[in-house]
């Protein structure tokens, strides 16, 4: 349980940072470590170089405008969770951020590490996914803003080249007239979920116009379904419960030794249709003020 | 080919320490190993079960999933400093004591960090913020009710010591 020997920079510069990720093409990048740190002791991972990223100006902010928040690299959980301009501007962000981990690795861990991170049973991937976000990415040749429909391609498998790092992440704000919300099912309060889901709906007047929900931990990868067509009428039980087969037949969910397929099924079946009335209901709410 | 060592500065309870290191020694084998500071308990070592838990600069965090050569700049609580200054039980020590809040003691240093830090951010905690503050720590001997009394119980020392 030690981590393999492996050489270590901690630049203070982002130019430094670049060099020496450009310099060596098996390098990892360290910021709060919560996911990288267990791998590493593990030895599923051992890279012959960890750049480490906490030495580095400016990565910690967390920018809130009118159109979304942007979270810098070295933002920690916890931190972007305790905004309470970055939860005005886009609730689904704390919604989802209390059930990363527990409060301790919500303390140490960033919320752009969980993304790059690229784990499907993590929580923010499928949020930035949901909102439709992006993040943006720097190396020694450039910089780019990779969509967030376009960063995750596999299982702990990002778009992210080996001498690129992730300096922020950006989640739009809540658009007009929508609501969200976010639950999950796990084992035990702060262990991964068996199931999670995101939900965004939207209303023009009374009638539905977009209803989408994003899982965690039904696939291999963050997925988003439009579960528009099934809200497009009137939101009752019949049409939430048509929402959820609907999930279900699209997902053909995953088995594993914590959950069979079927007992995930069941869990996608029931989270969707209470995840989606609860977003429902935000938004009919946010709409009366 | 001998492993690369790092000089490294680590502010642990108010004491400056200077070691060299290699990169990846974990802060809890620093602290146990480097600085022979072992109230610091290992348990899982990836993050599970909190026996690890330490300070840094006032939070909790799992010294096992942090790097000792990326712990400098920042200032450590360990178990060791949840002390008063003449020796004496610390509050949330003084608490586990009283309702036996401990059997085998190897998960208490991370569960006495945890709660120090809980009961500094929410001084007043309800029974059910009492048992929240403590999710992230395993015990397998206690069943955690006697755990969540020494919360309720620190929460009234601090009180009565402050005031």
């Amino acid at each position: 349980m030690k981590p393999a020997p492996f050489a270590y920079r901690r630049p203070d510069t982002l130019q430094q940072a670049l060099a020496d990720l450009a310099g060596e093409p098996d390098a990892k990048v360290l910021a709060g470590g919560q996911s990288l740190v267990p791998l590493l002791s593990m030895r599923l991972a051992a890279p012959a170089l960890l750049v480490d990223i906490n030495g580095l100006p400016g990565l910690a902010e967390i920018v809130v405008t009118d159109a979304g928040v942007r979270v810098g690299a070295l933002a920690r959980h916890a931190d972007v969770l305790s905004s309470s301009e970055a939860r005005r501007v886009q609730p689904l962000l704390a919604m989802a951020l209390q059930h990363v981990a527990h409060a301790t690795i919500r303390n140490r861990g960033t919320t752009v590490g969980s993304i790059v991170h690229a784990d499907a049973a993590a929580e923010m991937p499928v949020v930035l996914t949901l909102l439709g976000g992006s993040v943006d990415v720097e190396s020694t040749a450039g910089p780019r803003t990779i969509p967030a429909e376009e960063l995750f391609l596999g299982p702990l498998e990002s778009s992210l080249r080996p001498d690129e790092i992730a300096l922020s992440a950006y989640f739009p704000a809540l658009p007009e007239g929508a609501g969200v919300a976010f639950d999950e099912i796990a084992r035990r309060h702060g262990d991964y979920a068996l199931c999670g889901v995101a939900a965004l709906v939207r209303l023009e007047g009374d009638r539905v116009v977009e209803a989408r929900a994003g899982y965690v931990s039904v696939n291999e990868l963050p997925t988003v379904l439009d579960l528009t067509a099934d809200l497009a009428g009137v939101v009752d039980e019949a049409s939430l419960a048509a929402s959820a087969e609907t999930a279900v037949a699209q997902l053909e969910p995953d088995g594993d030794i914590h959950a069979t397929p079927e007992y995930r099924a069941q869990l996608v079946r029931v989270l969707t249709s209470r995840v989606l009335r609860a977003a429902y209901e935000d938004a009919c709410e946010r709409n009366a003020r | 080919m001998s492993e690369e060592l790092h000089d490294v500065r680590l502010v642990v309870n108010g004491t400056t320490h200077h070691t060299q290191v290699p990169a990846r020694r974990l802060l809890s084998d620093a602290l146990r190993h480097d600085l022979a500071l072992t109230g610091t308990h290992v348990g899982c070592e990836h993050g599970v079960c909190g026996a690890c838990t330490v300070l840094v600069d006032g939070k909790p965090m799992r010294s096992c999933l942090i790097f000792a050569v990326s712990a400098i700049d920042t200032e450590i609580t360990t178990v060791e400093g949840l002390t008063e200054p003449d020796g004496s039980l610390g509050p949330v020590q003084q608490a586990f004591a009283e309702c036996h809040g401990l059997q085998c003691g190897f998960c208490t240093p991370g569960f006495l960090t945890t709660i120090t830090a809980g009961l500094a951010e929410n001084p007043c905690p309800t029974h059910d913020e009492a048992r929240d503050m403590i999710a992230g720590n395993l015990c397998r001997c206690t069943g955690y009710q006697n755990i969540v009394k020494a919360v309720e119980r620190a929460a009234v020392l601090i009180e009565e010591r402050t005031s």
